[in-house]
């Protein structure tokens, strides 16, 4: 431990190349975009650094505040969503056989060897007019049609016709699709907790007269706190910074604060609003990684990660 | 009623993964107000079996019948029976309070009912006055007693105890023994105890099972089991014995006619015919420079060979011209240092009576 504290070449040797990484591409762009926050646009490509605040006050009007207040909207019920689908899958994780357990984890992770453009694009595939599941419910309806036709109730007296259902273009498919993206990142850390968890603790509160419900809520959800939390920030963040699900899966009224920042770079050509709608959501992640690390230090025993 | 064992395990059996038989068709009897050990060395089935009576391992088939009670469908939820967990398993998020008091709850008792039954269990273990406490504030040997309180305040039929002294420092482990006696001389509940420590199941328990290899090898009161061993897996596992092979045939009247090499022909009481054991604890085991006359008695001649002197006594190993030596546990009754030590290479007649004399199937 102390020999490459002491070398010094060594030392740069191993820290040299990472800083020289991490500042030339993630501290200088990151200042200069936090300059052109306080800058003006002046021309079509011209900024001028003027010290202002203006794009911080237009970026705190209603109309992006109530985007700001639907992204975090969107990301909560998200991350609700996957925490309650998520705990049940992490259990039968857990208590499923050694030799299985990698392989239900395999399947938990499958989804990251795959571009999520492609598989945005799969689930358009499965939601769309056409798609998948609409097929599958008309194929339904039509049969179950047919079979009462057969009793001299067909013609869509009593099922049908069949309309598809409108499940992409909304904010359910935006949910829906981030729920989907996200759920590795909820049951990884609450795998991890609740793999650490001593069963003796469970048999404990059962031999105490304790039920399986009542051993859940007082037992398992307490200890494992540090990974509910975990679970929950790294499955909220990207969710409300999330760009892609919401371009492609959301309709009109669907726009993230995301889309948003992406538009004032792009079609808007507003790279300095731009800039201070980023920090601003930076600023909010921030604010929730303060939350938790609060919440956590008051809960006293669980380790921070 | 109290004649009516309190736990009644019949013709139990529990096989893992189809093919492991942790627990091989035992029969058991706890009498109600028992300090009873399950006592073994490590995979003999003595856990599996005390968690077939908590209920978090079923039977593979077999019947536990506890109160009169059968409770082959009964969840450990449900069971008149608390643990106290190897790991104590003391809830870590909540207060000392909190986890006394946390089986009371889960009984929907009464908020008054609980604060007195709380207070009188911690006052029990000598923890008054530690309610607040968080458990990594306490010592290791303090969450032991949480844990005891903590199960011993919804007053079960029985309290299941799994290697309770294992994790504690040989002094703490000591003390907590007499503790556990006491207690449950106090509380009057059935004790039932697992350990893999002869000596602690010698000074704490009434009766204890012996198991090895699933089985059930002797139930009997310490004494009976130090004493009169029912087989050689019972007197090799608890204390010290010599063992020295030999033949038996049945002599009538229970006894039998042994051959062994050294000794020559003896007839002994006992029913263990074939290849058989003669077995003698050390500190039965006298000598002599003369050769004795006593007919009650077995004498060999034997040299000494490795000799520890323990101060009360001394542990001495005597060649008597067979593979294993004979020990001896010699008491030093003189302070004559001449008299009491031994010296490698003497000789002496080693005797002792064919009454200690054990013949083991």
């Amino acid at each position: 431990m102390e020999n490459w504290k002491r070398s010094a070449q060594t030392f740069w040797a191993a820290f040299a190349p990472p800083t020289f990484w991490l500042v030339t591409f993630f501290i200088i762009p990151l200042s200069l975009i936090w300059l052109y926050s306080f800058s003006s646009k002046t021309g079509v490509i011209d900024i001028t650094l003027d010290w202002n605040l203006n794009q911080y006050a237009r970026a705190l009007e209603p109309l992006y505040l109530g985007i700001f207040w639907k992204s975090i909207v969107m990301a909560t019920a998200t991350t609700a969503i996957c925490l309650v689908v998520a705990f049940p899958v992490a259990i039968a994780i857990v208590f499923s056989k050694p030799n299985m357990r990698m392989w239900l984890l395999l399947l938990v992770i499958l989804p990251f060897w795959t571009n999520l453009l492609i598989r945005t694009y799969a689930l358009i595939a499965v939601l769309r007019t056409n798609g998948f599941i609409n097929n599958g419910l008309e194929w339904i309806v039509v049969n179950a049609d047919w079979a009462l036709s057969l009793i001299g109730l067909g013609d869509n007296t009593i099922v049908g016709p069949f309309t598809p259902l409108q499940l992409l273009y909304n904010n359910t498919a935006v949910v829906f699709g981030l729920v989907y993206v996200s759920l590795p990142f909820m049951v990884l850390p609450l795998y991890a907790a609740l793999d650490r968890l001593d069963r003796s603790y469970l048999e404990a509160s059962l031999d105490l007269g304790a039920g399986h419900t009542r051993t859940f809520f007082s037992i398992v959800v307490p200890l494992a706190l540090p990974g509910i939390a975990s679970g929950i920030v790294i499955t909220f963040i990207p969710a409300m910074g999330s760009y892609l699900t919401p371009d492609l899966l959301g309709g009109t009224d669907s726009k993230m604060i995301a889309n948003v920042i992406a538009s004032q770079f792009k079609q808007a050509n507003n790279w300095p609003f731009g800039a201070a709608l980023s920090f601003l959501l930076m600023y909010a992640t921030f604010f929730a990684l303060a939350v938790r690390a609060v919440l956590m230090r008051k809960e006293g025993r669980g380790d921070v990660r | 009623m109290s004649d009516e064992p309190i736990i009644q395990i019949k013709n139990v059996s529990k096989i893992f993964g189809g093919t492991v038989k942790a627990v091989d068709e035992v029969n058991l009897e706890v009498k109600r107000g028992e300090f009873f050990a399950l006592l073994g060395p490590s995979g003999c089935g003595k856990t599996t079996l005390l968690r077939m009576l908590a209920g978090f391992e079923v039977p593979t088939h077999g019947q536990v019948i506890v109160d009169g009670q059968d409770m082959s469908k009964v969840q450990p939820n449900k069971r008149p029976i608390n643990m106290v967990f190897q790991s104590y398993a003391v809830f870590p998020h909540m207060s000392v309070e909190q986890n006394v008091a946390y089986g009371l709850k889960m009984d929907r008792r009464p908020a008054k009912e609980i604060r007195e039954r709380v207070a009188e269990a911690l006052e029990l273990v000598k923890l008054g006055g530690y309610g607040k406490r968080m458990p990594d504030e306490m010592s290791g040997g303090q969450r032991q007693r949480v844990a005891l309180a903590r199960a011993l305040v919804k007053r079960p039929s029985v309290l299941l105890l799994d290697e309770p002294l294992s994790a504690l420092d040989a002094k703490l482990r000591e003390a907590m023994q007499l503790e556990l006696v006491r207690l449950q001389k106090t509380v009057g509940i059935t004790f039932v105890i697992v350990t893999h420590d002869q000596s602690e199941a010698l000074s704490m328990a009434n009766r204890i099972a012996v198991m090895n290899a699933g089985t059930v090898q002797q139930v009997a009161p310490p004494t009976t089991l130090y004493e009169q061993p029912a087989n050689r897996f019972v007197a090799d596992f608890i204390g010290k014995i010599n063992m020295i092979e030999g033949d038996a045939v049945a002599a009538g009247d229970g006894q039998v006619k042994v051959t062994a090499p050294v000794i020559g022909e003896v007839t002994l009481a006992g029913t263990a015919t074939g290849k058989v054991a003669l077995a003698v604890r050390p500190e039965k085991i006298f000598v002599s420079e003369t050769k004795p006359t006593d007919p009650a008695v077995i004498a060999v001649k034997g040299k000494v060979g490795e000799v520890a002197y323990f101060g009360s006594y001394s542990n001495v190993f005597f060649d008597i011209g067979l593979p294993a030596p004979l020990q001896a546990d010699i008491s030093n009754v003189s302070s004559d240092i001449e008299e009491i030590i031994f010296t490698a290479g003497e000789e002496y007649w080693v005797y002792w009576r064919k009454s200690d004399t054990l013949v083991l199937g």
